[in-house]
């Protein structure tokens, strides 16, 4: 299995005093609550983060995009992702994914991740995602076409990497009368495309379809969620005449590590439930905008509403497979017990949650990298192994 | 009674209401729909030939795949129009619907003998944002859209059902999400406008502030206005009785004259 370290970089330092009786800290928390002294150490300490990660025997790095939130600071992961396209030699480079309609200009996406693949010598992986709905409150986007802006801009990214240019795109959202990509990507045909999602059935479909069998990464949900979206994947592809492989199926999850499971349990609490029921929490209205989701999916969640707003202890959580949090023993073996169940072969480890101290999460990283990731790395199915 | 019934223009079919005798009278409804005929229908109703359509994506009306903006509801409503050889009309457009009568008067302006704009949207003027109509839960949406409580009461206790409610939303975010709840290219070309405008606005609307009365009150320099204290969004609901008297008394006189 291939593990990767994937950062959110949340605003730690937020006065989560001051600010808890704010609905949300996204799209209108005031930015009076942002010091940018605060951030300059924190972007370097998350920075730090991430590049240990290839001497701790990590095969990857991931970061992310949102915008206008306390939740992360990387409205641009392509910013972060060139700072360690430079400090990095052997890691992937995971986008977890670039938030293709947000953008005026989706050809401004393929120009800087092929000069991020350039730049570390065909190490990227490419993330595509729609961005949250709260990000069409944002960006004033409309969502109902959000669907179709996210497919025609991905058909512009792909063409503009793969087809020789110059060529025209008409599309009817973007037009361009001379793609002609400089920098083309280094990988070829391009650079894996990874659909990270909490899970829809219109993205699986789309993700999982023979012309593309992009990798599925289901983000942070209860393990039967997960379970339940990566069988459909698999469904889905055998419903199309193909047999998904493991490698086309991710799970990010938040993981702590500690000596004792009580430990662990004791030093995540806080961060943990500050990052689920804090950082997480926003209005209905603000998450699921008319038109981003179909109305029948938005009906099913409609249904769910109540579980879905309802705070959790860090206890609840990893009863829930939400997280995964213990000794390196516990957690080895709960990782095992997942992987054998659900079969995927790329796990996300958010090794920073909420406001985890530095020090916590170095201690965290540096256990699970001696004692948990060289017997999870060598995780491989049989049908991996006979191929 | 209302002749409740469908009516398919160009293929596609809508929910259609008529009732009355007189000028003809068209009400273009806003973000909810007419789910039920309301009071000050009727009563107009009185007096003339009221005309009450749900747009294609509202209520019980088709959701056709061509409807991607304002401009396109603003066609089919001339589609609509020749195919029922409308050509002197009375418009009453409410919030989304009238911004959607002034870009239809602007078009073909001879057929419109008059509009009546109640907390129209359409423009967007700096001094005043719109109340974010897509950021409310429905308890604070009845809240920003009536300012008697016992409206607000009732609106939060009967909501409509699910499908339809997540139908006009959905077409609401359509045509009005961004820019949002305007035309940019709108407010330029409203002096073309040279029907008589009467315009209604209730003093306490959330949605479409009272500057919106004003600003539009300049941009058609012959529109008269008329603000309700007391009121919200809907002064046809809220102050059902004065607009009713108000805007058959304009009607009226602009079809004798």
């Amino acid at each position: 299995m291939k593990v990767m370290l994937f950062h959110l970089m949340s605003y730690a330092d937020l006065d989560f005093e001051a600010t808890k009786d704010y609905e949300t800290v996204w799209l209108n928390l005031p930015n009076r609550f942002f010091d940018p002294v605060k951030c300059n150490a924190l972007y370097n300490r998350y920075l730090d983060e991430l590049e240990s990660a290839e001497p701790l025997g990590f095969d990857g790095v991931a970061v992310n995009e949102h915008h206008q939130t306390a939740y992360g600071l990387m409205p641009s992961p392509i910013v972060m992702a060139s700072a360690l396209a430079r400090r990095t030699k052997r890691v992937k480079i995971a986008i977890l994914g670039s938030a293709l309609p947000l953008r005026e200009h989706p050809l401004t996406v393929a120009e800087e991740h092929a000069m991020i693949d350039v730049l570390s010598g065909g190490r990227l992986i490419s993330g595509f995602v729609r961005g949250i709905g709260a990000e069409y409150h944002t960006f004033g986007l409309n969502p109902t076409i959000s669907h179709d802006r996210f497919h025609e801009a991905h058909d512009l990214i792909v063409q503009a990497w793969t087809k020789p240019g110059p060529f025209a795109f008409t599309g009817h959202h973007y037009n361009h009368e001379y793609v002609n990509l400089w920098p083309r990507p280094f990988q070829q045909p391009h650079p894996p495309i990874w659909v990270p999602s909490q899970g829809s059935k219109e993205t699986i479909d789309w993700a999982a379809h023979p012309d593309r069998r992009y990798t599925y990464l289901q983000t942070f949900s209860p393990a039967k969620v997960v379970g339940k979206y990566l069988k459909s994947y698999r469904d889905t592809a055998e419903s199309f005449g193909y047999e998904a492989s493991d490698s086309q199926l991710g799970w990010a999850v938040p993981i702590y590590v500690a000596d004792t499971d009580e430990r662990a349990r004791q030093e995540a609490k806080k961060p943990f439930e500050l990052f689920r029921n804090r950082l997480l929490k926003m209005p209905f209205e603000m998450l699921l905008p008319p038109g981003y989701s179909s109305r029948a999916s938005l009906k099913g969640i409609m249904a769910a509403k109540a579980s879905l707003t309802q705070e959790l202890t860090l206890e609840t959580a990893i009863d829930m497979g939400m997280v995964i949090c213990g000794s390196p023993e516990t957690v080895k073996d709960s990782i095992t017990d997942y992987w054998n169940d659900l079969k995927f072969d790329n796990l996300l480890t958010m090794m920073h949650f909420g406001n985890l101290s530095q020090e916590l999460t170095q201690n965290s990283m540096q256990l699970f990298a001696k004692k948990v990731l060289p017997q999870i790395q060598a995780l491989q199915s049989q049908s991996m192994v006979e191929v | 009674m209302f002749e409740d019934t469908f009516l398919t223009i160009k293929g596609c079919k809508i929910r259609f209401r008529r009732h009355g005798t007189g000028p003809v009278v068209l009400y273009l409804h806003g973000a909810n729909g007419v789910p039920k005929v309301q009071p000050f229908l009727f009563e107009l109703a009185k007096s003339f030939d009221v005309i009450v359509p749900e747009h294609p994506g509202f209520g019980e009306s088709d959701e056709p795949s061509w409807l991607e903006n304002m401009q396109d509801l603003v066609y089919f409503y001339l589609d609509l129009m020749d195919q029922l050889h409308l050509e002197h009309v009375h418009v009453i457009g409410s919030s989304l619907g009238g911004w959607l009568a002034m870009e239809l008067a602007l078009r073909q302006p001879s057929r419109f003998s008059s509009l009546t704009l109640i907390g129209a949207a359409g423009i967007r003027i700096p001094e005043a944002q719109p109340g974010d109509i897509f950021l409310w839960s429905p308890e604070k949406a009845a809240q920003k859209t009536f300012k008697n409580p016992a409206l607000v009461a009732w609106a939060i206790d009967n909501p409509l059902d699910q499908d339809t409610t997540l139908k006009n939303r959905h077409t609401c975010a359509l045509l009005a999400w961004a820019p949002r709840l305007h035309n940019p290219m709108l407010a330029k070309w409203l002096h073309r406008l040279t029907m008589p405008v009467q315009l209604v606005w209730g003093e306490d609307d959330e949605i479409m502030p009272l500057p919106y009365a004003h600003a539009l009150q300049k941009l058609i320099s012959q529109s008269l206005l008329s603000v309700y204290p007391n009121c919200g969004h809907l002064p046809q609901v809220e102050k059902s009785e004065e607009f009713v008297e108000l805007v058959t008394h304009f009607i009226s006189k602009v079809a004798q004259s």
